[in-house]
């Protein structure tokens, strides 16, 4: 993540727009140089698995010319650069390999499942930054300077006892609750909206719940900041100050913080997925380790990786265009 | 053992580490106790629900869920536990690596940045295809994904050691690497190492419940809470409380090692957060009574109280202030910090803050009584404030031009294409080059003393009567200083605005003001006209001149200042506040307060000795002290004589 607390030195060039294009070329270069890392980690995964992945995938019970058969489809037997040169060139058109189980192309499975992990992770993080922004600021706004000192304890243990709920155990609460005893809402599968409201809320409480904690805090100290003070002095209304001159500078931290919550929920959705039977990857990446089908184990990790790095780049961009001292500190 | 007692003293510390002791306890003991039972199957009560001799029922095999759940404690600790001594092992070779290795360890910097990226249960995922399902692979698997994290920390800790003195001169001594390694950086990063890994195993404890929950982790017949909740969600629809104690056994021991460590964190670092000041019940002390205003006054402020809550009760930093500003008058407020000018200011300009409280006798300002109600819109057009530190009183996040012209569609109803010209305009009138072009750039990109004269414009985008500049020249370098004074001078010709200037330089304030108010623990000790200064009659004001170096002053000689401390606002002692460091004190003087009378036209004073000579020159032995009788000017130069000398050079 960046650095954003150095204030920039003088003699800074004029062109923002040029900054901002240089600061993400560097970002993309440095994506790519991820990719590739990950990409590289995810062909050896197969490799430093002890004994044959081939035999544990197949059983004990095949024979001997299936599993040198399989080993010879899978390309297991050519040296090992020959492999990885293989490897990288699938990865770059689309092409996964073939699962051991299914016979199937993984790139398949993949495009078939992707979107309803996607869409659970988008609307799960965006429910979350809706919620927490307002919160976070109003609390600041009633607990500054020593006011509102039960609001701030009763703030501060509702958000720390959410956030040390994992998710998976709230998903399985929810289900108890709403979809057992009241019976309002379905507990399994991807159907018609409705099925979103709970997975989603169980992804993305503790997250919300973290980030409004950092929300508050950061708009205290924007709160105390001279600027605020001039921004008084301007007799501008309480909610300009706010929301116009105290939450853009609080927004850095804020964001920062929500791109880790964004990759840590698009992992999280790997348990809130296997509690909710949603049709997602994560029921796939758990079933493909339960079975050993390591093309698919492999692909999925790799896809997942990938979304991971690809949410930080973004982010990284969009605190740039928010932020413009966040390329200069970079510089 | 003394770091534990110090954990002990907080409360949250005690509910802690108490919690961890049950947490503990409870893996010691239960399989002892109630292992057997647990796995006693019982196959007349398959899958019953809650009932007495059940509390949260029973599993496929008619065994009692909350003894499996209390059991199953010892396995999803130890697990964890041993999972954390992996990361941290792991974590501390990939993180002392670079200091070891030196530049080819760089690699191992540069994977783990990379590492860190990853959220740790992708890396377990990672990590279990590799190791398979089961509870050592998982034990591997969620071990190494926390190595990252803890090689970050590592890294950070070993470079902060490693940059200190003790190390640098081992490692000149000709020392080995690894024998400084082992003598002095890790017993150096013990501690904190010891609290994150506490806090590591809290998230660890989760990490495994998770894997375990998605069939990953450990296996039947063995079981720990993830298991359990697994097997629970399976028949959530007859009896949810299956699925759910085993996640709130998970919950209550995770919260008992991250609050442990937290605690840890807190009480070993940099002090606790102080118990907040118990806000004081304070009455309003505030006399309806309103002398009618002058033809020309802008501002009357009368019997002017700033207080706030403390500790040990209310402190006042600002102790009745009295003062009138006439148009086009510019008045100095001086003082040493702490002596409630800025205060002062701020309470004028309706800008203190709760807690704070302001209270006045009269506070008018251009006719109106400012003390009940909003009068936004007065302020916001008629009152600009410059504020002492140019870099931090601007919006680094909005572009300067936005920040003048929002003034303007506030407050003058314009538009914003409107409010932007006019923001341009004023840029340009406070000598800003390239207004336009200026105007669209951000406050970093301007220098200090086009931010300040920038200030300045903001406060101009209205047609202020008043300014008041809080210590505008405190921030800057001389350059600057004359920039902006000349700058305040001009408006004030101008447009016949009144301006209160707060400094502790009384140079400056000779330079710009016509009277100046002298401030002393809260209260006004001296006002005077500038032109008067040499006949300043209170010890304070004489002091303050004396320690203002000037051309006559002998440079080998020590600089001057006023001798003693001030005083503290919350002890401000009986009597005359300046008694303590007066050398015409007397008992009479620490006893009964001076009030601030009227010693010659348009000058007041409040000192039972006012103008009498002092015993021997006040710490300024370069200096003749004939400034400070009362025989008036002599020839040789005076403050104000040597400041206007340098107004011509503005």
């Amino acid at each position: 993540m960046t650095t954003t607390a150095a204030l920039p030195a003088k003699g800074v060039p004029r062109a923002g727009d040029h900054r901002w294009l240089r600061f993400t070329a560097r970002r993309a270069g440095r994506l790519v140089v991820s990719l590739w890392v990950l990409a590289t980690a995810a062909f050896l995964m197969i490799h430093l698995i002890p004994g044959d992945p081939v035999r544990a995938a197949l059983g004990p019970t095949a024979s001997a010319e299936l599993v040198a058969a399989r080993r010879e489809s899978l390309g297991l037997n050519d040296p090992l650069i020959v492999q990885y040169l293989n490897y990288l060139g699938g990865v770059l058109t689309g092409d996964f390999g073939v699962s051991i189980q299914s016979g199937l192309p993984v790139a398949e499975t993949i495009a078939q499942r992707l979107p309803a992990t996607a869409s659970l992770a988008v609307l799960a993080f965006v429910f979350a930054v809706i919620v927490a922004i307002p919160v976070g600021v109003a609390v600041a706004v009633a607990t500054r300077r020593g006011r509102g000192r039960k609001l701030e304890l009763g703030f501060a243990g509702t958000s720390v006892f959410i956030s040390a709920i994992p998710d998976f155990l709230l998903g399985v609460a929810l289900v108890a609750v709403f979809g057992v005893s009241l019976g309002w809402l379905p507990i399994a599968g991807r159907s018609g909206p409705e099925s979103y409201i709970l997975p989603v809320i169980a992804l993305s409480l503790g997250p919300a719940a973290v980030l409004a904690r950092i929300v508050r805090v950061e708009m205290l100290t924007v709160l105390e900041a001279d600027f605020v003070r001039t921004a008084r002095a301007k007799r501008l209304p309480a909610w300009r100050i706010y929301l116009s001159h105290a939450l853009p500078n609080a927004v850095t931290a804020t964001l920062t913080l929500a791109g880790l919550l964004l990759s840590a929920l698009v992992v999280g959705t790997v348990l809130v997925e296997n509690v909710f039977a949603w049709p997602g990857l994560g029921s796939t990446i758990v079933s493909s380790i339960q079975l050993k089908d390591f093309p698919m184990a492999q692909a999925t990790v790799l896809v997942y990786g990938a979304g991971v790095l690809i949410i930080n780049t973004i982010v990284d961009a969009a605190l740039a265009v928010l932020d413009p001292r966040t390329t200069v500190a970079e510089d | 053992m003394r770091s534990l007692r110090r954990i002990l003293r907080t409360p949250l510390g005690i509910a802690a580490i108490s919690l961890l002791a049950l947490v503990l306890l409870t893996a010691i003991f239960a399989p002892i106790l109630w292992g057997a039972q647990a796995d006693a199957v019982d196959t007349d009560n398959i899958l019953a629900g809650p009932s007495l001799e059940h509390p949260i029922g029973t599993d496929g095999l008619g065994r009692d869920l909350l003894l499996r759940t209390v059991v199953a404690t010892r396995l999803s600790v130890v697990l964890a536990l041993v999972a954390t001594l992996v990361a941290v092992t792991a974590g501390l070779i990939l993180g002392v690596a670079p200091f070891l290795l030196g530049r080819a360890g760089k690699v191992f910097t540069w994977l783990v940045g990379i590492a860190v990226a990853f959220p740790a249960l992708l890396l377990a995922l990672f990590f279990a295809v590799i190791f398979g399902t089961g509870w050592v692979g998982a034990t591997w698997a969620i071990g190494l994904a926390g190595a990252p994290t803890f090689a970050r920390l590592c890294q950070t800790l070993v470079a902060g050691i490693a940059e200190r003195d003790f190390v640098s001169a081992a490692r000149i001594g000709g020392v080995g690497r690894f024998r400084v390694l082992f003598r002095h950086v890790l017993p150096n990063i013990g501690e904190p190492l010891i609290v994150n890994a506490t806090i590591g195993a809290g998230g660890a404890l989760l990490s495994f419940a998770g894997l375990s929950f998605l069939g990953l982790g450990v296996q039947p017949p063995e079981y720990d809470w993830g298991r359990l909740m697994m097997d629970g969600l399976s028949g959530v629809y007859l009896n949810p409380l299956a699925a759910l104690a085993p996640g709130v056994a998970v919950v209550i021991a995770g919260l008992a090692f991250n609050l442990t460590g937290e605690a840890a964190a807190r009480s070993l670092g940099i002090g606790s957060v102080g118990v907040m000041s118990k806000l004081a019940a304070l009455q309003p002390r505030r006399v309806a009574e309103a002398s009618p205003p002058a033809p020309d006054e802008v501002l009357a402020v009368r019997d002017l109280h700033v207080t706030f809550p403390g500790g040990a009760g209310p402190i006042t930093p600002v102790r009745g202030v009295d003062f009138t500003l006439r148009r086009g008058e510019v008045v100095g407020i001086v003082g040493e910090s702490g002596s409630g000018k800025s205060l002062t200011a701020l309470a004028i300009a309706q800008l203190i803050e709760e807690p704070g409280r302001v209270d006045a006798e009269t506070l008018r300002f251009l006719g109106t009584d400012l003390r009940d109600g909003d009068h936004r819109r007065l302020l916001g057009t008629s009152l600009a404030m410059v504020f002492q530190d140019p870099m931090t009183s601007f919006n680094p996040a909005k572009r300067m031009g936005g920040q003048l012209a929002e003034v303007a569609t506030q407050h003058h109803g314009m538009t914003r294409r409107q409010a932007r010209a006019r923001a341009v305009d004023r840029l340009a009138a406070v000598r800003i080059p390239d207004a336009e072009q200026r105007a669209r750039q951000y406050p970093h990109e301007f220098s200090g003393g086009m931010r300040q004269r920038a200030m300045i414009g903001m406060g101009l985008m209205g047609s202020p009567k008043l300014i008041i500049a809080d210590e505008p020249t405190t921030a800057v370098d001389v350059t600057v200083q004359r920039q902006v004074l000349s700058l305040l001078q001009a408006i004030r010709d101008q447009d016949e605005v009144a301006i209160l200037f707060i400094s502790h330089d009384v140079s400056v304030i000779a330079e710009l003001c016509d009277r100046v108010l002298v401030m002393y623990a809260g209260r006004i000790v001296e006002d005077l006209p500038v032109a008067q200064l040499d006949q300043a009659q209170h010890p304070y004001t004489r002091a303050l001149l004396a320690a203002v170096p000037d051309m006559q002053t002998d440079l080998d000689a020590p600089l001057a200042t006023v001798p003693g401390r001030p005083v503290d606002p919350a002890h401000v002692p009986p009597g005359c506040a300046f008694a303590a460091r007066c050398p015409l004190a007397d008992a009479h003087c620490r006893v009964e307060d001076p009030q601030l009378v009227t010693s010659a036209p348009g000058a007041r004073v409040a000192c039972w000795h006012a103008g009498e000579p002092l015993p021997d020159p006040i710490a300024a032995p370069a200096r003749d002290i004939e400034g400070t009788t009362q025989t008036g000017p002599t020839t040789r130069t005076s403050p104000t004589t040597r400041t206007s000398g340098v107004q011509v050079v503005v």
